[in-house]
């Protein structure tokens, strides 16, 4: 299995590389992306920043691209997917988790149209031969990230600045879910390979976007003694609560540096202009898109914002340029179960994992995903699966 | 002299005065040509906000085009999409009807479609498979029509028991109902993601089309609330509550029993609708399943003046709007607030010429005619 999985992910490599060099003629091309909100939520920003950057660097005309904003994950995502198939769109992209069902009843009905969806998990098992899905391994992009937060706390520490004994990092997730865990999980990695004794409290909102809900639970970790804050939620609420209390925050999804110049140190976010690359590019040159795509610092799809000095640590930047290299070459793995004092659970190194990969009804985990001295996250499948409660994370509470 | 000018500076500019009565054909005549100016104002705004107006990409018939052909009748499956979508508001706007002629504001349509939704779910998550398909398509009707009932029900017996304000009650029961379902998603989806995807079971037939179903049950309903309404002793009596509880209980008829009919009704036309759309579109469910159309519908039955049939007209009007809406969003290439102005600026037209409808207007005409005497 992972034979094939590597020569499979060495093929997409070989192949995007080729579909970058390749100048395929793309006026063939018409691109409909579905999106779950609209500009005001970052999330769908992202993927609209993302296209626009495909658009331009493709040399796509207006015509060749049209965006339906506001479709819920219901019968009206299959309405929409067809809909453009009507006007003619030749692959069609959805953002949003909830739609990926609708969109795979669409691309049994339309054979002849690509259908891409990030985040989703289905694409490997269906084996359709027009669904695929796509994500990126921004735990990669949380790790670089952490480690600024690790090296800040280190400052603070030599200061005197700590509010308690530890380091203590807070932590607003929004859901109680893989892609949540592995996110604060290889974030709180980052910052514990430069700041080992380093812990972390999580505390959940139940809400992928929730203004109030996202201040008030970066306050109240604030005032339980966190001594910096990062978040997995998509509004301005927690970045907004540490600049009114002077905590630096590592954000998400975007730089926030215009409303938080005090305390925004970096953010990591995905970008999505590669993939729409690919996808684009594939079609023009009559090539297979991939079922299961995962972006990566390599491909340009995990990057970081540019880190602000004022309140990041000296040093931050060449120490995030050497983990990144060292990253791309292998040299370090985020989820590593090797490392002595690391990566524990209930005082013990991790020797084994079976996660669910494989979507089926009951959830039942499938696939050994902890082989060569590491937890192999977005391998098996783009989507995250890694969801292992580790030693030093405390979670405040749960939100399914 | 003097008491004259007096006189007029007490007058108001604008003298109004309630309608005695108003024909119909001009009452739809100032409707007519409140969403005609309605329309017009669009334009204005649109040429205001939209680049690609200003810059002569697209023209202004563009726009109209969009918004109030392309959107719903460019093609057959537009056209399937917007009589589906009409006769689902339909059928939610029919169950807010009786309740509203009894001056029973339930603004809970929301909730009681949703526990619909979430009744019909239920049943084929937990039986999907393990029981034959057109029984289970029996069952998640029953469901839905039980849960849907039960959400209208509760609030009604507290207003029959102890008058508690049902406005209130009703809205409240929106927020508990989709907090019922944010939880049975977490039960249902062990995962986390909160998302249940489609479900393979419980899936209405397509007869002619997936929507022809829908169509047709919105459609016998609308006849049949008529009906029930306008020609039936139920009807009478909720009309007579309507005008006078007084009155109701002095002609011996049961007012509390009454009320707890008339909502259970509702409840049930809530439910079916709740199932139409679980077994008929969605086989899964969100918190947003039935997507505000639970509040939408209180002002297609307003505007309806709680007339079935006039419905027709206002849940279609609604729906072109919406979809319009839609199409100009994606046309246009705006976010989706944009559309929403569009459609808030027609609906504000639409409401204001209600006031039109009901009251007179005068301007001071006397006034110009002293200021003419001064001047002699």
């Amino acid at each position: 299995m992972k034979k094939i999985f590597a020569v499979v992910l060495a093929l997409v490599l070989c192949l995007s590389v080729f579909a970058c060099t390749a100048s395929a003629d793309v006026s063939n091309v018409k691109l409909g992306v579905i999106l779950l909100h609209d500009e005001d939520s970052t999330y769908d920003l992202n993927f609209i920043n993302g296209v626009y950057e495909a658009v331009e660097s493709l040399g796509l005309t207006e015509d060749q691209l049209i965006i339906k904003r506001n479709i819920p994950e219901s019968n009206e995502c299959y309405e929409a997917a067809l809909d453009l198939v009507d006007e003619g769109c030749t692959i069609i992209f959805a953002d949003s988790f909830g739609h990926e069902t609708f969109m795979l009843q669409a691309a049994k009905e339309c054979p002849d149209v690509e259908f891409c969806h990030a985040t989703g998990t289905m694409a490997h098992t269906e084996k359709l031969a027009n669904f695929h899905n796509a994500f990126a391994a921004i735990y990669e992009g949380r790790y670089l990230a952490g480690i600024a937060a690790g090296m800040k706390l280190n400052e603070l520490k030599q200061n005197g600045q700590l509010k308690g004994e530890v380091p203590m990092m807070g932590y607003v997730g929004a859901f109680t879910y893989a892609e949540v865990i592995s996110g604060y999980t290889s974030f709180y990695l980052g910052a514990k390979s430069v700041c080992p004794d380093v812990q972390m409290k999580v505390q959940f909102t139940g809400s992928w976007y929730d203004e109030k809900e996202e201040k008030t639970a970066a306050e109240a970790l604030i005032n339980a003694g966190c001594d910096l804050i990062s978040q997995h939620a998509d509004s301005m609420g927690a970045p907004t609560a540490c600049e009114n209390a002077g905590i630096p925050n590592v954000s998400y999804n975007g730089s926030t540096i215009e409303s938080c110049p005090n305390t925004f140190i970096v953010s990591s976010r995905i970008n999505w202009a590669p993939y729409f690359e690919y996808i684009v590019n594939q079609q023009a040159a009559g090539e297979a898109i991939a079922t299961d795509w995962t972006g990566t610092i390599a491909t340009g799809s995990v990057v970081l914002t540019d880190i602000n000095t004022k309140a990041a640590a000296a040093g931050t930047v060449e120490a995030i340029e050497a983990a990144k290299t060292a990253l791309e070459n292998g040299e370090i793995k985020v989820f590593n179960t090797a490392a002595d004092n690391f990566m524990l659970k209930g005082g013990a190194k991790i020797e084994s994992y079976v996660a669910d990969v494989d979507t089926d009804e009951a959830f039942t985990p499938d696939t050994e995903v902890v082989l060569d001295g590491y937890f192999h996250e977005s391998e098996f499948r783009s989507a995250p699966y890694f969801d292992i409660q580790l030693d030093g994370i405390e979670l405040v509470n749960s939100k399914f | 002299m003097n008491e004259k000018k007096n006189a007029t500076a007490n007058e108001p500019l604008i003298h109004l005065s309630k309608r005695e009565s108003i024909s119909i054909v001009k009452s739809w005549l100032i409707r007519l040509a409140a969403i005609v100016l309605g329309l017009v104002v669009c334009g204005l705004v649109a040429y205001i906000l939209s680049d690609k107006l200003r810059s002569g990409k697209k023209t202004i018939f563009d726009f109209y085009h969009s918004f109030l052909v392309k959107g719903s009748f460019s093609t057959s499956r537009k056209m399937w999409k917007f009589f589906k979508n009409m006769a689902v508001l339909q059928c939610i706007s029919l169950a807010v009807t009786p309740a509203f002629r009894m001056q029973f504001w339930n603004t809970g349509a929301e909730g009681q479609t949703l526990m619909g939704v979430w009744g019909a779910i239920a049943v084929a998550f937990y039986l999907g498979g393990k029981v034959p398909a057109a029984l289970l398509l029996v069952l998640m009707l029953a469901a839905a029509l039980l849960c849907g009932a039960l959400w209208a029900l509760l609030p009604a017996i507290f207003k029959a028991k102890w008058n508690t304000n049902e406005t209130l009650f009703t809205l409240m029961m929106n927020y508990v109902a989709a907090n019922v379902v944010s939880y049975f998603l977490v039960v249902w989806v062990p995962s986390g993601s909160s998302s249940l995807g489609k479900l393979p079971f419980g899936r209405l037939p397509s007869v002619v089309h997936d929507y022809f179903l829908i169509i047709v049950v919105a459609f016998v309903l609308t006849i049949a609330t008529f009906v029930y309404l306008n020609y039936s002793k139920h009807g009478y009596e909720i009309s007579v509550v309507g005008t006078s509880v007084r009155t109701a209980q002095y002609s011996g008829m049961n007012v509390k029993k009454i009320i707890i009919r008339t909502m259970i009704v509702s409840g049930l036309l809530c439910g079916l609708t709740g199932y139409l759309i679980a077994a008929g579109l969605d086989q899964s469910i969100t918190t947003e399943s039935v997507g505000g159309q639970g509040f939408t519908a209180i002002m297609v039955s307003w505007l309806a003046h709680f007339n079935p049939l006039s419905m027709l007209l206002t849940s279609g009007l609604i729906t072109l709007l919406n979809q319009g809406a839609a199409q100009i969003s994606q046309d246009f290439n705006v976010s989706g607030a944009f559309p929403d102005v569009i459609v808030g600026i027609i609906l504000f037209f639409i409401i204001g010429s209600e006031f039109f409808i009901n009251y007179k207007v005068k301007l001071r005409r006397r006034a110009r005619a002293v200021r003419k005497e001064d001047i002699k």
